[in-house]
């Protein structure tokens, strides 16, 4: 009797990468939620914006280099991008500006580099960079968050849309107007001004230990991260590095010039530290292979964003740290190749 | 703006003008170039290419006096390792030196070898056993499908057969 | 009851899969009638082939050496059973390359008597460990194990190599495959039995018997047997993880110690025998007859009666299909072995050879079409199961197009085509199938440059050769000139001589 000749092994993986996207994005969706509660819905927007022109874009993209496009798109990645882009970007940014940087992240940062898999540079964050140095005054438009005592009214749903999608402001508003510093803006001025940290923090906009209403989201972050690592779709070694590479230089100058710094504490949970830990450095294309690799790559990311934060020109270094370690990513693996058994060390 | 302009071009031109001139005048070991060279030819031998042997030849592309692109038994596998090792474009088997042939071996009908011992000389790697009036026959093990034999057997009694891969060698 | 674990190190990577054995150890193993025909091939591979000592006509009986093999590469064959030599021919192998070796072809009569040269191996045998080495690899004993390799010569390598311990590999880690549970639960004593044998020949005392957690039925009966008579032999218990039965994985979770890559577990003071080839070594013993009959493990949904049978050599695997019930209707795919490293078989012609441990009959597996291939993400969770420690990413990204450097730097050589990378890929990478299909393009590679340094040196002897005769003709030319040049100096002068006497 004949048989059909199949290929082995017969087992298949239980995953696919459309899967590994999708659930990424399942444990993003708690964050979300809380972001539009304190921030309104300016976050959804981008989200919106930045999905329709990542995937339009590599939709597009894919086209011209005659490759299939359903796959590509099947697998999330964009979607995945564009809500890390979002994330990034602040939630009253007009369409144009969150276009662009979807525009650079997929065709720039991704496709001209050979699509999926073969990037250097994490998409989200090089089309965030991209926007931030062009744009540079629309990235300021972070607003405060909802709190009962402070003295805020938010725009309404449609305002807010209206802003995104035409820059068109209610009656008598203005942008200067509705839009405060970031807790990590507040601490930068507040050290230029040689007042001390703790003195900073007494800002309406800070919380118990981080921006108010960022505290909750990161908390949200971090419980995502840990779903993450509890499916296994992220393993431990660089959200571990990235947050020891933030919190041991904090540490050591927290207690070098105490009350002179941002607490540890403050910089685990402000700006983009948690998320950059457990859903951007984790961008397993970018970043380094090998485990000892990996916690390199992690430790340099928590560092140059601690330096950039600390003397950099920027509040938040998290982009271009990142960029910057994407960089190092080939001498990394190369210095970083794990011994195969059989080789090396005497038995 | 011109002192920013300066501090960036100068240093930049500098080091440009340096690494060219290390490139130039900094002596590159001659010697060696021409055994990897060697190492990446085929050794059919077949003077395709125009010289002598692969040895000659690889001499010839380390003064820079050949192409990468002349050997047909190489074909373009070994077009692209020369292109890589030497930095060179990897440009397509020129025409004029012939087509790339598969892997073959020469095989002398026996029936119709007249024993002239005319091919024995031509093989440059000699493939063909043999004496003045006794049969001939080419070692195929050691055959490397030069095509030298061919023309000066006077009974055209050789053929060029492709050979099997190699057991075991195939997926 | 625990068993004990301690002293085990951590073997890196692997997977823990589903068992799928229970279709086949419910019930004992149950001797298969001898087939009408059997194919006994004489080797593995063409060139590596026994040489017939029968020929087409010739009458046999079972356990009658037909022919003799070259250690050790092929070992000597037995015919399986009594009958005639019906032809001796080629027929394709079942192997992964499927070239054709050749076979004695046997029509069988069914008296099945043992022949008369195979006796009880006395005890001036059994306690002689160089007789007994020779009793083994007269018998054609081969590794029973999967890969087939003949017993006696891979005893011999571990002879005065300083051998610490044999161990003993029961952990049959692979899914679907329990021929060696049932050998180890009905059997015990015989495998205990051939372990102490192999001990004689190795002039060594300690013996290692790794059985996985899985097979707590195999470990009792295993204990009780060497209860009886206990010295030197030790029962270790290995967690139930996929690889853990590879040769070299094993030495690595009972001893901690790693094979050197390309070297071998005697290189490091250890030799590993599967408890199948020691009971064909205890069988030897007891009663004289050769290697000529196996437990195959017949699983699957495609086969009426899964179960553990034990089968002559050379009966076809249809032939075995048929004592297990025949096919159901779901068998659509053959495969040779298990479901990670088997061999996917066309037909159901090829004989029982000494590396079937298992016939698997499935429906085809799931089509990949829920999911195509996508590009490497770089995830590494690849490298996090490779048993060897390997980076597959590394090596999928060098082995097409093939970069040799690359491959050789991340230790193509040393994949043991687990599969394990393959099953957690979510690009679903087929992984194992472009490390085999780079391993063929090196070996061709290697095999052109060793024929290219052969053709480089024939023409530089044949052009020194040449150089040397010119030489020596230039040489004689100068001679002839030099001869010649001296004769018309000599002739002038003479003249010059003569003309000057003229004048005078």
């Amino acid at each position: 009797m004949r048989f059909r000749t199949v290929h082995l092994p017969l087992l298949r993986p239980k995953t696919g990468v459309g899967e590994v996207m999708r659930q990424v994005l399942y444990a993003l969706a708690p964050a979300a939620a809380v972001y539009v509660w304190f921030f309104g819905p300016g976050l959804l927007f981008n989200v919106l914006v930045a999905a329709v022109f990542c995937l339009g874009s590599e939709a597009l993209i894919l086209r011209i280099r005659g490759m299939p496009v359903a796959p590509a798109l099947e697998d999330y990645s964009a979607v995945v991008t564009a809500v890390l882009l979002a994330f990034a970007l602040p939630p009253l940014t007009p369409w144009w500006v969150t276009a662009t940087g979807s525009i650079f992240a997929m065709v720039f940062a991704k496709h001209l580099y050979g699509g999926l898999g073969y990037n250097v540079f994490n998409p989200a964050m090089a089309g965030y960079v991209a926007v931030l140095l062009s744009f540079p005054v629309a990235m300021t438009a972070w607003l405060p968050p909802r709190m009962g005592d402070l003295d805020y009214e938010g725009l309404s749903l449609l305002e807010s849309l209206g802003y995104v999608l035409a820059g068109r402001l209610p009656e008598g508003v203005t942008l200067d107007a509705i839009t405060r510093a970031t807790p990590l803006d507040s601490v930068r001025e507040g050290l230029r001004e040689m007042r001390i940290f703790a003195e900073i923090r007494t800002n309406p906009l800070f919380g118990d230990f981080g921006g108010r209403g960022w505290e909750w989201i990161d908390n949200f972050i971090a419980l995502g991260g840990f779903w993450l690592l509890y499916r296994g779709i992220i393993r431990w070694h660089i959200p571990v590095a990235v947050l020891a590479g933030v919190l041991v230089p904090a540490t050591i100058a927290s207690i070098l010039q105490p009350g002179l710094v941002p607490t540890p504490g403050f910089h685990l949970f402000s700006g983009a530290t948690l998320l950059c830990a457990f859903f951007i450095a984790t961008d397993p294309v970018s970043a380094a292979t090998s485990p000892a690799g990996r916690l390199l790559y992690g430790f340099g990311i928590g560092l140059i964003t601690w330096a950039i934060r600390t003397w950099g020109g920027y509040p938040d270094g998290v982009a271009f740290a990142v960029l910057l370690m994407n960089m190092a990513v080939p001498a990394i693996d190369r210095y970083t190749r794990p011994r195969i058994a059989g080789h090396g060390r005497s038995t | 703006m011109l002192g920013a302009v300066l501090t960036l071009a100068v240093p930049a031109f500098a080091a440009g003008f340096g690494l060219a001139w290390a490139a130039r005048r900094l002596p590159a070991d001659e010697e060696p170039l021409t055994e990897r060279i060697d190492a990446l030819l085929p050794q059919t031998q077949c003077a395709q290419c125009g010289y002598p042997g692969c040895r000659p030849y690889a001499r010839a592309i380390a003064d820079g006096s050949a192409g990468i692109n002349q050997c047909p038994p190489g074909g373009e596998q070994t077009i692209r390792a020369l292109a890589e090792l030497l930095g060179r474009e990897a440009l397509p088997l020129d025409p004029a030196c012939g087509t790339e042939p598969g892997p073959q071996v020469a095989v002398i009908r026996e029936a119709e070898c007249i024993g002239c011992a005319r091919c024995l000389p031509a093989c440059p790697v000699d493939a063909i056993v043999g004496a003045p009036q006794y049969l001939h026959t080419v070692i195929e093990r050691e055959c490397t499908g030069c095509e030298l034999c061919l023309d000066p057997c006077p009974v055209d009694c050789i053929d060029l057969v492709p050979v099997r891969p190699v057991p075991g060698a195939e997926s | 009851m625990t068993a004990p674990t301690e002293g085990l190190s951590r073997l890196h990577g692997g997977l823990r899969l589903p068992a799928q054995k229970t279709h086949s150890t419910g019930a004992p193993i149950r001797e298969v009638a001898v087939a009408p025909r059997l194919i006994m091939p004489l080797g593995r591979k063409a060139g590596a082939a026994a040489r017939p000592l029968v020929a087409a006509g010739d009458r046999v009986t079972r356990g009658q050496r037909i022919a003799e093999g070259r250690p050790p590469v092929s070992a000597n064959v037995h015919a399986a059973s009594s009958g005639t030599v019906a032809a001796i021919e080629d027929r394709p192998a079942p192997a992964r390359d499927g070239g054709a070796v050749p076979c004695i072809l046997i029509d069988t009569d069914g008296d099945d008597r043992l022949h008369e040269d195979c006796r009880p191996l006395p005890d001036s045998i059994t306690r002689d460990p160089a007789a007994l080495a020779g009793a083994v690899e007269d018998a054609g004993i081969l590794g029973l194990g999967g890969a087939a390799y003949p017993t006696a010569p891979k005893l011999a390598e571990g002879l005065g190599q300083g051998l610490e311990a044999l161990i003993l590999n029961g952990a049959e880690c692979e899914p679907c495959i329990s021929c060696d549970d049932r050998l180890m639960r009905e059997q015990a004593a015989d495998i205990v039995s051939g372990a102490r044998l192999m001990l004689t020949i190795l002039g060594i005392r300690e013996c290692l018997v790794a059985i996985e957690s899985d097979k707590p039925e195999a470990w009792q009966a295993m204990k009780a047997a060497v209860a009886e008579a206990p010295e030197g032999i030790r029962l270790v218990q290995l967690p139930t993880v996929y690889p853990s039965g590879g040769e070299d994985q094993l030495v690595r979770l009972l001893t901690g110690r790693e094979v050197p890559s390309g070297g071998l577990p005697a290189d490091v003071g250890y030799l590993v025998h599967n408890v199948g080839t020691a009971e064909a070594v205890a069988r030897l013993a007891a009663s004289g007859e050769p290697l000529v009959s196996r437990v195959v493990t017949v699983t699957g949904d495609g086969i009426a009666e899964p179960g553990n049978y034990r089968v002559r050599l050379g009966t076809p695997m249809a032939d075995l299909a048929r004592a297990a019930g025949g096919y159901t209707e779901r068998a659509a795919c053959l495969i040779m072995g298990g479901p990670m490293t088997g061999v996917s078989l066309p037909h159901d012609d090829f004989p029982v050879v000494g590396a079937t441990n298992c016939l698997l009959f499935t429906r085809e597996p799931p089509a990949v079409s829920g999911e195509p291939e996508r590009p490497c993400i770089r995830c590494g969770e690849c490298a996090r199961v490779c048993p060897v420690r390997l980076q597959p990413q590394q090596l999928h990204r060098h082995a097409g197009p093939v970069d040799e450097e690359a491959l050789a730097l991340f230790g193509l050589d040393d994949c043991i085509e687990c599969g394990c990378c393959d099953l957690v890929c979510p690009s679903h990478i087929p992984l194992t199938r472009s490390f085999r299909r780079a391993k063929a393009a090196l070996r061709l590679k290697a095999h052109e440059r060793r024929k290219a340094e052969r053709a480089r040196h024939r023409f530089e002897a044949r052009e020194r050769r040449l150089s040397r005769r010119e030489q020596a003709a230039r040489e004689r030319q100068e001679d002839v000139r030099r001869q010649a040049g001296a004769e018309a100096i000599r002739e002038i002068l003479e003249r010059r001589r003569r003309g000057r006497g003229d004048e005078d």
